[in-house]
């Protein structure tokens, strides 16, 4: 009786360190200019080939402009190129795959790797980044680690790891209108708190999961390290193979019959045992914003900031602290906060369905006065996609920027950024202090919250719009 | 081959106090102060966010932690639960390692952290809330004088004055080798060549498609 995690940490492990670690076979490294340029750097410097550089591939997000018609090298934080130009020159010198700046493929590692097929049911995948877990939305062994870890892999195709204890969450019931894969996330952080899943390995199951789309899964798993998880997995489907098929690194015609043979068993078996298990029902899921600083600072957008005493005596220094910085009090309504900025993008929320659900609210509405809304598609193929759609004519006629994919402004790097004590409604991962600029006041929550936020120029769900529309 | 680090086997040090919760990488290490491509130098951008009250002329926040007096060459950090969540970027390790911070005692720690810590001759040690409120109450009566003694191969905390408080601690095995020994983990990797090799012989035959570049 196997779990899931089982079945894919055992076909990848070689062989026992003697020291209680597991020497996992990786099949597929990926790196970016940030955390995997230093990485090649110091492998080269050491004198370490890479011993399988097919397997290996490189692409810029972290640090790239996302301003409209960018030059190849162009960093969107002063100095920022040289870690694209030393990144690209290392790849090229070591052989690896190079998907560049200017690459028509080119987007945020993790959207790029399902679209591509890098990313596939049954692989073991590591990357330099804490968000590589969303990649286990396709059912596969997907592990963010540091830079001198993938330096090891890359130098001797495994990584040594000690397998985690699991956790299995169930999600039952049936989303409301308007509820999404990040307002689970949220709902579930919230609940258990961001050291909730214990550095445990999660498998999600059940009805919701079941009946969401691989884009969602993967905004789900995304997640999955902001609740501490060691990674995620979700049991792959006809939906992961359709999403893979035909892509540029999954297995050609003669050979997928047999591959997707070996993907429709990876899945639990009844009666595996996992260290707990939890199920929440989705019908008591409502849209989700965070408040704090940390993305288990969240609750409910019709309910306001949370009373102190509604929150464990143990976190309340943190908590005033929090609410300090986000300038907040206890009982706030979220419709009275007014709002500066409003981002929709990174490896969160940067998928086409995403862009769908948030031009579905923004057709033939403004963005309210004073507030700088920016989208920024994950990948070239999803503002491609987008643009055949006609996507990007509503986001830009309700007045957002239409960047140029990469991580943009998830992250501020140094440069351009919202205002310091800006409060901005966005579609990332963390709200931690100064995440998005200093001072700057980061509100997660799905893109339908953050598309009708800006058109309230307020936070609100999308049925509250007309309430506010143009009240701001 | 890469330099293999002076092993951790024991250590005395003033200890601060900085008993929050979720303590992220983004705190640790702003983006906007990772540079260049490099392991080195980022000491002067450990938690820059608080620690400076203008970033641009590095003024010193004299509310923050590591700038009073009584924390002065703290080596050593006791903070509260998933120290070190967030981002996987190991600059946060480095620049923590290149300020002089050789201990971290926490709750419990991100897991990326946690291991990039072990590579880098830090020791993240998971420690129970009583435990280290003990130990802060301890330390905070005058840090430069009562100082911790962490002892690896012991794995225990101890105090510098003698004082009644003493700790066990457990630490993931091949962390605790990499700590004690200092060593350079490829090379004992590649010695087991032959069986990675293997598997991946034994493996192609089930996924041809996946070695077809090797």
């Amino acid at each position: 009786m196997l779990t899931l995690f089982d079945k894919l940490w055992n076909s990848h492990a070689i062989a026992a360190d003697g020291m209680g670690a597991d020497l996992i076979a990786i099949d597929r490294a990926m790196l970016h200019e940030r955390t995997g340029g230093v990485a090649l750097k110091s492998l080269y410097e050491a004198g370490y080939k890479v011993k399988a550089p097919s397997r290996v591939f490189a692409i810029m997000d972290h640090i790239v402009s996302f301003r409209e018609g960018r030059g190849r090298d162009e960093a969107r934080s002063p100095g920022g190129s040289v870690f694209i130009t030393e990144t690209r020159a290392l790849a090229k010198k070591v052989g690896i795959h190079l998907i560049d700046t200017d690459d028509p493929h080119q987007g945020i590692v993790h959207v790029v790797a399902p679209e591509l097929g890098i990313a596939l049911p049954g692989l073991s995948l590591v990357c330099p980044d804490s968000h590589t877990c969303s990649l286990g939305a396709l059912g596969c062994l997907a592990i963010g680690i540091g830079s001198s870890d993938v330096g090891h892999v890359m130098a001797t195709g495994v990584l040594r790891a000690t397998k985690p204890r699991q956790l299995r969450i169930k999600i039952n019931g049936k989303f409301k209108e308007g509820v999404y894969a990040k307002d689970i996330a949220l709902f579930l952080i919230s609940n258990y708190g961001a050291d909730g899943a214990k550095r445990r390995a999660i498998e999600f199951c059940g009805p919701v999961i079941d009946e969401m789309t691989l884009e969602e899964r993967l905004t789900l798993c995304n997640m999955a390290v902001e609740f501490s998880a060691y990674t995620a997995v979700i049991a792959p489907d006809e939906k992961v193979f359709r999403y893979v098929h035909g892509t540029q690194f999954s297995p050609d015609k003669e050979e997928w019959e047999s591959a997707k043979q070996f993907w429709t068993d990876l899945f639990t078996d009844d009666y595996a045992n996992f260290d707990e298990e939890i199920e929440i029902n989705a019908d008591a899921i409502e849209p989700m914003i965070t408040w704090g600083t940390s993305p288990e600072h969240a609750s409910c957008v019709s309910k306001g900031v949370p009373l102190l005493s509604a929150l464990g005596a143990a976190k309340h220094n943190n908590i005033k602290t929090a609410m300090a910085y986000m300038d907040v009090k206890p009982d706030d309504q979220f419709q009275d906060l007014t709002i500066a900025g409003a981002f929709i993008g990174s490896c969160t929320n940067g998928r086409l369905s995403d862009l769908r659900e948030a031009a579905r609210i923004l057709k033939g509405k403004s963005v309210a006065q004073g507030v700088r809304a920016v989208c920024v598609p994950g990948s070239w193929s999803v503002r491609r996609q987008a643009e055949k759609e006609g996507i990007d004519i509503i986001f830009k006629a309700a007045g957002f920027e239409w960047g140029t994919p990469g991580c943009a402004m998830c992250f501020y790097a140094g440069g351009e950024t919202f205002a310091p004590g800006g409060r901005v409604i966005s579609s990332t991962n963390r709200n931690f202090e100064g995440r998005q600029g200093p001072g700057v006041r980061t509100h997660l929550a799905s893109p339908a919250t953050v598309a009708a936020s800006a058109i309230a120029g307020r936070i609100v769900v999308a049925s509250q719009i007309e309430e506010f529309e143009g009240a701001a | 081959m890469m330099k293999t680090r002076q092993p951790f086997l024991r250590h005395t040090g003033v200890a601060a106090v900085f008993m929050q919760d979720n303590i992220d990488t983004d705190q640790i290490i702003p983006s906007r102060e990772m540079v260049s491509v490099s392991r080195n130098g980022l000491g002067v951008g450990l938690f820059a966010g608080q620690r400076y009250l203008s970033s641009k002329k590095r003024t010193p926040n004299p509310d923050f932690v590591l700038n009073a007096p009584a924390y002065r060459d703290a080596s050593i950090f006791l903070s509260g639960m998933n120290f070190g969540c967030g981002s996987s970027r190991e600059h946060a390790v480095w620049a923590l390692e290149d300020f002089g911070i050789r201990v971290i005692i926490a709750q419990s720690f991100g897991e990326i952290f946690q291991s990039n810590c072990a590579r880098n001759g830090v020791c993240a040690i998971s420690l129970g809330a009583e435990e280290i409120e003990q130990l802060a109450d301890y330390v905070s009566h005058d840090p430069q004088e009562n100082r911790l003694i962490i002892d690896l191969e012991k794995k225990a905390i101890q105090t510098s004055t003698g004082a009644k408080l003493e700790f066990y601690f457990e630490v993931d095995p091949y962390h605790l080798k990499l700590l004690l020994e200092g060593i350079d983990p490829i090379g004992l990797t590649l010695k087991m060549s032959q069986d990675i090799d293997q598997f991946i012989v034994d493996d192609s035959a089930n996924r041809p498609w996946l070695y077809t570049g090797d």
